[in-house]
C-alpha cells in the first residue's frame, strides 16, 4: 500500500489550507441566511462581451492562440493601459495574457524568486501571495498594515522591512479586503524608498477600475518605477468576468521573456473564447466599468454609513468592493463574532482571520450585493450587535 | 440629482432613509426633494411589475398599431387624450413610421381584447385602420427579465 506521506511534496504539504473551512461548511448547511461573503461582482458579464465570445465560437475560433495571447488582445491591453493609466508597454514583448490575475501573480513570483529570497507582503491582502512565494522557495515577510495608517503601506515601514535578501515587494492596492488605495503622492514616497535599491515590485492592480473619488494610479507610472514593476491585472473585477479566467501581466521585456516561458510550459495559452470576449471588453467596455463603479459606490456609501450608524468602527474604503469593520470591541474573537452572527442573526460575513492572524478583530463584508440584500444584512447585524 | 432619480426609477422601494445614507444627505432633505419631484410631475407614480402568469391570473395584452386621419387641428393629441381614458388602454405612444399610434391594450381574454379593439378603438371617428398583435410571452419589461428563477450561484468560499 502506498505511503502518501512519503510521496507528497513536503513543501506543498506544508501549506496551510484555508483556516475558515469550518465557517463556510457551517454556512453551506443553513437556510434563510443573508450572506455578504462573496468576493466577486454580482453583475453578469455585459451582453456585448458575451456576444463577442459566442460569435467567436460560431466562427469556429476554437484553436490555441500564440502563448502570449492574440496580437489584437495584447495590442488592445497596451492601448488600454496607456489610455486609462498612462502606461506604455510594447504589446509584442512586454504583455502576456494569462489565466486570470492569479496566474499573472504566480508567474511574476516564480520569474523573480530564488531560494532564500525575501518578499515583502503587506497584509491583510489577497491570500495567495505568501503560499506562492513559499512554493517558489522564497520567504514571505508579512508586513501588517495598521488602521492608524489607513491600511496603507508607509515608506517608513517599507524601509525598515527591506534587507539585502529582499527580492521584491508585493503592492496589493486597491486592497482586498480593506479597500485602501495608494494615492500618487503616497506612491511617490514608496518609490523614493525603492529607487536606490534593487528591489522589484509585483503590483496587483486587479481592482484598478474600482476606485471611488479619484482614479487609480499605478506605481509603474511613477518615475523610475516602470523598469522594476511587474503589473498583474485582469478582467474579472472591472468587467464582471470572473468565470472567464482572463488576466494579463505587463513587465519590461527581460522579465516578460522569463514569465512567458513559465506560462508556455504550464498553460500553453489562455482560453481562446475568453480572449475574444476580453478584446470586446477592452475596446468597448468603458461604459460598463462606469455603470458598475457607480453602483458599487452607492452601495459603498450606504453600507459604510449604515455600519457607522450601528456603532461599528469602519475604515471608509476607497477601492474594491469590501468593508473591513473592526469588531474586536465586542470582546469576541473574529471567528466567534462571525459564527454567532451566523447562528443567532442568520447573517454571514467573513472573519478577518481568513486573511491571517492580522485580521483578528476584523471582518470582511462584501457589497457585491443588491441594496435590498445590504439593507436586510444591516438590520440583522444591528440586532445582533445590540444584543451583545 | 439625476442619479437619485435613476436610483428610484430602478428601485421604487428605496426609502428616504436608504437614499439619505447612499447620497450623504439628511432624511428630511430627501423627503422634501421627492415631494418636490412629485409636485412638479417629474415623479409620476410607482408601480409593481408582476408576472401574472406566475400569479395564476389570466391576462392578455396586445399591441395595436393605429392609423388615423390627422387632418384637423391637434388631431394626434385629441385622439391620444381620448383613448387613454379607457381602462383597457395601458400605454399610448405616438410613433414614427408606417402607422401613427402604438396602443397597448390589456384584457382578461383574447375575446375581451378583440372586442375592445373592434368596438371601442376601430370605431373611433378618426381611425383609418388598426393592426392587432397579441403578446404571446413576456421576456423582459422595464429592464426586468421574466421567467427567470436563477439563484445566486456565486460561490462563497473563495477568499
Amino acid at each position: 500500500m502506498i505511503s502518501y506521506d512519503s510521496v507528497l511534496s513536503k513543501r506543498t504539504a506544508s501549506l496551510r489550507p484555508s483556516g475558515i473551512r469550518k465557517f463556510f461548511d457551517m454556512l453551506a448547511g443553513m437556510q434563510d441566511v443573508i450572506a455578504l461573503t462573496v468576493g466577486q461582482p454580482d453583475f453578469v458579464t455585459p451582453w456585448h462581451i458575451r456576444e463577442a465570445a459566442i460569435q467567436s465560437l460560431e466562427k469556429g475560433k476554437t484553436y490555441y492562440t500564440s502563448n502570449a495571447g492574440t496580437t489584437d488582445l495584447r495590442e488592445g491591453i497596451a492601448e488600454y493601459l496607456d489610455r486609462r493609466f498612462g502606461l506604455h508597454y510594447d504589446a509584442a514583448h512586454e504583455i502576456c495574457v494569462t489565466v486570470g490575475g492569479s496566474e499573472a501573480i504566480d508567474m511574476g513570483i516564480r520569474a523573480l524568486l530564488d531560494p532564500g529570497d525575501e518578499v515583502i507582503i503587506p497584509v491583510p491582502s489577497f491570500v495567495c501571495y505568501a503560499p506562492l512565494v513559499t512554493m517558489a522557495g522564497g520567504t514571505p515577510i508579512l508586513l501588517e498594515m495598521r488602521p492608524e495608517d489607513h491600511f496603507k503601506l508607509t515608506p517608513e515601514r517599507l524601509s525598515a522591512a527591506i534587507t539585502p535578501r529582499t527580492k521584491f515587494l508585493v503592492l496589493p492596492y486597491p486592497n482586498h479586503p480593506t479597500g485602501a488605495i495608494l494615492t500618487r503622492e503616497e506612491l511617490e514616497a514608496i518609490a523614493a524608498v525603492l529607487r536606490p535599491t534593487n528591489v522589484m515590485i509585483l503590483s496587483d492592480e486587479i481592482y484598478a477600475e474600482l476606485t471611488y473619488g479619484r482614479p487609480h494610479t499605478s506605481i509603474a507610472a511613477i518615475p523610475d518605477m516602470w523598469e522594476r514593476t511587474i503589473l498583474a491585472s485582469g478582467f474579472s473585477k472591472s468587467y464582471a468576468m470572473t468565470g472567464w479566467r482572463l488576466g494579463y501581466i505587463a513587465a519590461p521585456a527581460p522579465v516578460s521573456v522569463q514569465m512567458l516561458k513559465l506560462h508556455q510550459y504550464a498553460i500553453m495559452c489562455a482560453p481562446t473564447v475568453s480572449q475574444f470576449a476580453a478584446l470586446e471588453a477592452i475596446r468597448n467596455g468603458d461604459e460598463d466599468i462606469e455603470m458598475m463603479r457607480t453602483e458599487y459606490d452607492r452601495r459603498r456609501i450606504f453600507l459604510h454609513q449604515g455600519l457607522t450608524d450601528l456603532g461599528l468602527e469602519c475604515f471608509e474604503p476607497e477601492g474594491a468592493f469590501y468593508m473591513y469593520p473592526r469588531i474586536g470591541q465586542y470582546g469576541l474573537s473574529s471567528d466567534e463574532f462571525c459564527e454567532r452572527l451566523l447562528n443567532e442573526a442568520r447573517c454571514a460575513i467573513v472573519p478577518g482571520t481568513a486573511f491571517g492572524s492580522c485580521g483578528e478583530g476584523y471582518a470582511r463584508i462584501s457589497y457585491a450585493y443588491s441594496m435590498h440584500h445590504l439593507e436586510m444584512a444591516l438590520e440583522r447585524i444591528g440586532k445582533f450587535v445590540s444584543s451583545l | 440629482m439625476n442619479s437619485i432619480l435613476k436610483a428610484i426609477e430602478k428601485d421604487a422601494t428605496l426609502t428616504p432613509e436608504a437614499l439619505a445614507r447612499m447620497y450623504h444627505k439628511e432624511v428630511g432633505e430627501l423627503r422634501a426633494l421627492i415631494e418636490k419631484w412629485e409636485k412638479e410631475g417629474v415623479i409620476l407614480g410607482k408601480r409593481t411589475l408582476i408576472d401574472w402568469d406566475k400569479a395564476g391570473e389570466e391576462c392578455v395584452r396586445a399591441l395595436i398599431e393605429v392609423k388615423i386621419d390627422h387632418r384637423g387641428a391637434y388631431a394626434y393629441d385629441k385622439f391620444a387624450q381620448k383613448i387613454r381614458n379607457y381602462p383597457e388602454v395601458k400605454s399610448v405612444y405616438l410613433m414614427s413610421g408606417g402607422f401613427d399610434f402604438s396602443v397597448v391594450v390589456e384584457g382578461r381574454t383574447l375575446k375581451e381584447v378583440a372586442f375592445f379593439v373592434g368596438e371601442k378603438l376601430s370605431s373611433q371617428e378618426m381611425v383609418l385602420s388598426t393592426g392587432t398583435h397579441f403578446i404571446l410571452k413576456k421576456y423582459k419589461e422595464n429592464d426586468i427579465f421574466f421567467m427567470t428563477d436563477e439563484p445566486d450561484e456565486r460561490v462563497s468560499d473563495l477568499i
